[in-house]
């Protein structure tokens, strides 16, 4: 049952159903951090496991295009700079890493944006660092593939 | 709980020297992947359950991308003897640091006896500092920012590291032979 | 006692992993397995007897939660040393592909020739 790209058709149905499931999961582990086990270290690997599946069981021959590599990596990127953005505005309420932003009741999810904030932010940084890595093994693995005549 | 922990740890040994010592790279790896699953169940007996969540995330990626690398090598033959030396070297160190580590081992507290200075204070003040349940999350994102700081650097220049090695087009513009020129022709062909 | 010197036996097998071994992805684990070892020791040096993790649940009471608890530092230094064991381990497995493709073989002793 191998028609078409990617993995056979089993794991192509599987991964359809549970990769929005996943995709949830990480973001929901990532927001609620500051109040569940988790965080934006966590969230960041499950999304790009998330991606890795994609690639894995969708992915053709050709592996990933150049445009995805780039845009993974400008993400990374993007990620550390919100993150260094958020510490920076610190300086607002006094002093570099400063809790800045109005805290609301204990125990809610509101109860500390900057917290959340800074949880995106890893997020962003950490999943598309490890997707980042990921893609370019993959596509390296194609150029070895082609080099010594493998299919 | 003792008996848990002494029960994993054991597991964790035996599967990593099988992990070391199996002739196929594919077993090995997969016997790594094990001992990483039974490392997050101890991580979470410990009392700690975001480390044990991180650890089954990194550890399915990790194994993900040694496959992906260990699935070209299959079961490499080995072109030279194994040296006798460097093994017998390396269990002269091996035994040597184990020696230094019980002899370090008198500074430590008992198992289960840890009796937090620091952290009593962050546990106090987490909550009412930074609007946090979780303690740990405070402790890395607030009270510690600059820790993360540094280890988001230290990932950010990892992978670019990683992708800058395998540029698709490293070479192509030398225009030589993938083959070191020096090697011989029956280790160019294997 | 015997905790921490069935640890030590952990770390060692790492170590030796790491220096016996002459196939790349061999050392790879090697090093991954010792990183492993490196968390459980921190881990485990801030558990205490009865704890509970370092979260408080609502309505839970803040006293007995900071009697209770282990130690949070280390985990919070653990939770980034894990993430950046993967960073390392993705480095390193690049690495091993272009030897892999350079050298055409995977054994660390063949790995001698200096090549601008």
């Amino acid at each position: 049952m191998n028609d078409g790209p990617g993995m056979s058709l089993i794991v192509r149905m599987v991964s359809r159903w549970l990769l929005g499931f996943v995709f949830v999961y990480g973001l929901g582990v990532a927001l609620f951090g500051h109040l569940t086990p988790g965080g934006g270290f966590v969230g960041g690997v499950v999304v790009a496991c998330a991606l890795v599946m994609s690639i894995l069981a969708f992915g053709g021959k050709q592996g990933p295009g150049a445009f995805l590599a780039r845009a993974v990596t400008t993400l990374d990127a993007a990620g550390a700079l919100m993150f260094l953005a958020l510490a920076l505005f610190g300086y607002v309420a006094g002093c570099f890493f400063t809790n800045w932003i109005a805290r609301g009741e204990p125990a809610t999810f509101g109860s500390t944006w900057f917290v959340i904030l800074m949880n995106v932010a890893i997020l962003v940084k950490v999943g598309a660092g490890a997707f980042a890595g990921f893609l370019a093994i993959v596509a390296f693995g194609h150029i070895l593939d082609a080099e010594e005549g493998r299919p | 709980m003792e008996p848990t922990f002494y029960g994993l740890l054991v597991f964790l040994i035996i599967g990593s020297i099988v992990a070391l010592e199996m002739k196929d790279i594919l077993s090995s790896v997969i016997a790594v992947g094990v001992v990483g699953l039974a490392l997050s169940i101890l991580f979470l007996l410990l009392g700690a359950p975001d480390i044990a969540i991180t650890q089954v995330v990194v550890e399915i990626i990790v194994v993900t991308v040694l496959i992906r690398a260990a699935a070209r090598s299959g079961r490499v033959e080995m072109t030279r003897r194994p040296d006798l030396v460097s093994t017998v070297l390396g269990l002269i160190l091996v035994l040597c640091f184990c020696g230094f580590a019980l002899a370090a081992l008198e500074t430590l507290r008992p198992f289960g006896g840890a009796r937090p200075l620091v952290g009593h204070w962050y546990l106090v003040n987490a909550e009412a500092g930074t609007g946090c349940a979780n303690a740990v999350m405070a402790i890395l994102l607030d009270f510690r920012g600059y820790d993360t700081l540094g280890e988001a650097t230290v990932i950010l220049t990892a992978i670019l590291g990683a992708v800058v090695l395998l540029r698709p087009k490293a070479r192509e513009e030398e225009a030589e032979p993938a083959v070191v020129p020096g090697v011989p022709a029956e280790v160019a062909h294997e | 006692m015997t905790m921490w010197a069935l640890l030590i036996a952990f770390l060692a097998v790492g170590f030796y992993g790491l220096l016996a071994k002459r196939n790349v992805i061999k050392k790879i684990l090697g090093l991954t397995i010792l990183d492993h070892a490196v968390n459980l020791l921190l881990i485990m040096i801030g558990y205490r007897h009865g704890g509970c993790a370092p979260i408080r649940l609502p309505g839970e009471d803040h006293a007995g939660f900071v009697a209770r608890s282990v130690d949070p530092i280390p985990q919070a230094l653990v939770l980034t040393s894990i993430v950046i064991g993967l960073g390392i381990t993705m480095l390193m497995v690049a690495l091993a592909l272009r030897i892999r493709q350079c050298y055409r073989t995977l054994d660390g002793t063949e790995v001698n020739r200096l090549k601008g």
